[in-house]
């Protein structure tokens, strides 16, 4: 029942209390009297009725608008706040109950209120632990991942199938080198999140270690295994597998949910392990015939002392012929092998600057000693045990200080040849060879430190060398270091590295099963290729060819910018003049180039197990689809339009040109028209497109191929 | 009858050695340069031991040494290798397949000639 309703049957109520029981007795009195009686009574009451009907009204008025009054406070009030309750447990966290009303109701609504502050303190509470454990997880994420592309070993980390979910600069460096074919065009396309770790490693050689992990696991050892694997470039690699471990410790047996693969090419060093092996056994092996000769013959000429002349002089002569001959494979040996032959001690290739400037700190901060840079090469490398020698250069520096009260310090360096010349200067008196000697000699102390070795030992270390020598008319002088020069491994440009962390992890990869593209999966599920072509003209069937392909990846929804193709092609025929303006590639940039039938399989590869998305994606697959004979290379992935996907989510906007989507989706690009760029742009697009899809009800990539069949644009062929 | 030495080497300044040295101590002494050779000498021949090079041109020592002993009728040749291999694999090898004796350069000719009449019987 309404509360207007009742409010009214209260009034009602109301009046029949009032008057009721007055005429009830009046009736029942009136029944039991006589006429005379009643005439009496008529008379009686007759004068008096406007007085009582006055009084019965006026008490009536007072009683509805007492009722009224409650009703008000205690009915509509408590409605009121129920509903601003409802408010406050729904919409508005922040919202709270008005105090009015009388002081029960009051009460109540502070009650109210009390418990609604005690709600949000501890949601607020929650709020802030979810939001720093998530912070925490984050922060140890790239905590991983920080050291991770610091590591100057290659770390590749897989789950059970194989894919990558993780792996560090130098794994990308490392398998870009090796990386067959021409590697600009296959740019690194082995390596990449979500990727097969089986198309660098034999499938076999780590299924088989995995095998003697679990094994391992199984008999509570501790899990580690090692193998040596070609690549098909011919490469040798060493490679350690560590299992990932599922679970918490102690809780039952550990699952293997992946592992990690720690890579290093050992081909070089298995080479210069063979020479070394060549030239110790040229030394032995070769010298053993020679000497034997020798040897024989002088024991000859010594046994038989009244030999012919004739006899003795052919003995000596083979004495004087092989000793000449193992003096020439000496050389040659020597000649040959110096490089192997060196010491083993393990250099790194540093700056020859940075180990000056860590000289110089040391020797101003300790030793008080000024110094000064004079002709430093900033961009010399050499190979150095970079603690030692900065310890060297501070121990002849106290020494200088000690015995000769030199004033200030000079650097300086140069190189000739293979070697690179480190100077440090002085002015004033001469040091004499003895001391030199001597100091040469000693074991190092610097600083209240002592090393275990010697500035000779040091020298030695690198298979270098140190003297003394002196500029008279300067009245200088400086000892020289002498140090191998490095040529420091080519830093592979990496143009996108200043946009942000780069994206060389993906854990979440960690649940992926692997399955060949299964068209029923969701679409945010899959691993897709965005690509684009630029191409001499429009019209491939009249002989038009591609001049560039570019590519980018999508894994678990995000648009990896590192992991890219991007390659342009000559594609032997001239461009048309009219065309350049637009994709501002020139004769000269693809003369050179290699042609498509190099760079398809590159790009072929680079997208192997992906769904391919491109804006007008019937153009560029026209294009590839027409070398599909010549090169034998098929494109047989599901292939998604963004274009057709933005008609199907926006039906009656008029263009669906890539500008138009970029604008209307609201996404910024810096650059468009390189076919990389469009690339970019295009997965840009294509997540954008994902929740308008879903939106519409199209969530697998079976539904998402038959809506865009549908649509309009689907009609246009090439 | 003065035992026959058969010295097989393809390095003439070895050769000369040896073949002054054991003709010096009365043996009758034939050279071969090659394993052909070699094979053909022992037939023509027929010495009592052989000094065997491993290293030669056409067959190998190893080789020689094999088919020499594939012949049950010299099953009393007597057959030193002679050799600039000296790891111990190479030793054992010779040993298996039937030389008596492995003798590594640069040697003692004194010793070398000790054993080659220790294994000829004359003391």
């Amino acid at each position: 029942m309404k509360a207007k309703v009742r409010f009214l049957l209260a009034i009602v109520v109301l009046g029949l209390l009032m008057t009721g029981p007055f005429v009830v007795t009046s009736i029942l009195v009136w029944a039991g009297m006589e006429e005379s009686e009643r005439n009496m009574l008529l008379e009686l009451l007759m004068s008096r009725l406007p007085i009582g009907t006055m009084m019965t009204i006026f008490g009536f008025g007072i009683g509805v608008a007492v009722l009224h009054k409650l009703f008000k406070q205690y009915v509509e009030g408590l409605l009121g706040m129920a509903e601003q309750l409802r408010l406050m447990l729904g919409a508005n966290r922040n919202f709270r109950v008005k105090l009015n009303g009388p002081p029960e109701v009051q009460q109540l609504a502070q009650a109210a209120n009390d418990l609604a502050a005690q709600r949000d303190m501890l949601m607020d509470d929650v709020d802030a632990r979810i939001a720093q454990a998530n912070a925490s997880v984050e922060e140890e994420k790239n905590r991983l991942a920080a050291l991770m592309s610091e590591l100057a070993q290659a770390v590749v980390v897989c789950n059970l199938d194989g894919r990558i979910l993780l792996y560090n600069n130098r794994a990308r460096l490392q398998f870009k080198a090796l990386s067959q074919g021409p590697t600009t065009v296959a740019g690194g396309a082995l390596i990449g999140l979500g990727r097969s770790i089986f198309s660098i490693l034999e499938k076999n050689q780590v299924e088989h270690s995995q095998e003697i992990i679990r094994q391992r696991l199984a008999n509570g050892k501790s899990a580690m295994a090692n193998f040596v694997t070609t690549t098909r470039g011919g490469q040798l690699l060493r490679v350690q597998m560590v299992p990932v471990l599922s679970g918490t410790p102690g809780e039952g047996e550990p699952q293997m949910t992946g592992y990690v693969l720690t890579v290093d090419n050992i081909t070089r060093t298995l080479e210069e392990e063979a020479r070394r092996d060549h030239a110790l056994h040229a030394l032995t092996e070769g010298s053993r015939a020679a000497l034997g000769s020798i040897r024989a013959a002088v024991a000859n000429l010594i046994d038989y002392p009244e030999m012919d002349p004739e006899l003795r002089e052919r003995f000596v002569k083979v004495v004087d012929d092989e000793a000449s001959r193992m003096s020439q494979r000496l050389d040659e040996t020597m000649h040959e092998f110096s490089d192997s032959m060196k010491t083993r001690w393990p250099l790194e290739d540093v700056l020859a600057m940075d180990v000056i400037s860590a000289a110089q700190r040391r020797i101003e901060d300790k030793l008080k000693l000024p110094t000064k840079i004079e002709d430093v090469d900033g961009t010399l490398w050499i190979k150095a045990d970079s603690f030692s020698l900065v310890f060297a250069l501070v121990f002849v520096a106290e020494r200088l200080q000690d015995h000769y009260q030199i004033r200030d310090l000079r650097f300086r360096t140069s190189s000739e040849g293979k070697l690179a010349y480190l100077d440090i200067i002085w002015v004033g008196q001469a040091i004499s060879s003895e001391t030199f000697y001597t100091w040469e000699m000693e074991t190092m102390h610097a600083l209240g430190e002592t090393s275990s070795l010697s500035l000779r030992d040091v020298v030695d270390r690198h298979g270098g060398e140190i003297w003394y020598q002196r500029e008279k008319a300067a009245h200088r002088a400086f000892f020289r270091f002498v140090l191998p020069l490095a040529t420091p491994e080519a830093e592979v440009a990496d143009e996108r590295r200043s946009t942000g962390r780069p994206e060389y992890y993906d854990f979440d990869l960690f649940k992926f099963e692997d399955k060949s593209i299964d068209l029923d999966r969701k679409l945010s599920e899959l691993t897709y290729t965005v690509f684009d072509t630029e191409t001499t003209g429009l019209e491939p069937s009249n002989g038009d060819e591609i001049i560039q392909i570019g590519a980018a990846r999508i894994v678990n929804n995000r648009l990896l910018k590192q992991e890219i193709f991007n390659q342009i092609v000559d594609p032997e025929r001239p461009l048309k003049p009219e065309s350049i303006p637009i994709h501002g590639i020139t004769e000269d940039m693809v003369r050179g180039q290699p042609n498509i039938d190099i760079v398809l399989p590159g790009f072929h590869a680079f997208c192997e197990e992906t769904v391919l998305i491109a804006h007008n994606a019937a153009f560029d697959m026209r294009f590839l689809q027409l070398k599909e004979e010549r090169t034998g290379l098929r494109f047989t992935q599901p292939v998604l339009d963004t274009l057709l996907l933005s008609a199907v989510v926006h039906p009656n906007q008029e263009s669906h040109r890539l500008d138009a989507v970029l604008e209307r989706l609201g996404i910024d690009i810096d650059t468009r028209h390189n076919a990389l760029d469009d690339a970019v742009a295009t997965g840009e697009v294509f997540l954008k497109l994902l929740p308008l899809l879903e939106e519409k009800g199209i969530v697998t990539v079976r539904q998402a191929l038959e809506a865009s069949e549908k649509t309009y644009f689907a009609r246009i062929k090439y | 009858m003065s035992k026959r030495i058969l010295i097989v080497d393809d390095e003439p300044n070895i050769v000369i050695s040896l073949e002054f040295l054991m003709k010096k101590e009365g043996f009758e002494v034939a050279v071969a340069t090659d394993g052909e050779e070699a094979l053909a000498q022992v037939a023509g021949f027929n010495p009592d031991l052989v000094l065997l090079d491993v290293m030669m041109p056409k067959k190998s020592g190893f080789e020689v040494c094999e088919a020499l002993r594939a012949d049950p009728s010299r099953a009393g040749l007597q057959i030193v290798m002679l050799t600039a291999k000296g790891r111990d694999t190479e030793v054992a090898k010779g040993l298996a397949i039937g030389a008596d004796a492995y003798v590594t350069k640069p040697f003692s000719t004194k010793e070398l000639l000790a054993r080659v009449k220790e294994m000829l019987g004359i003391a």
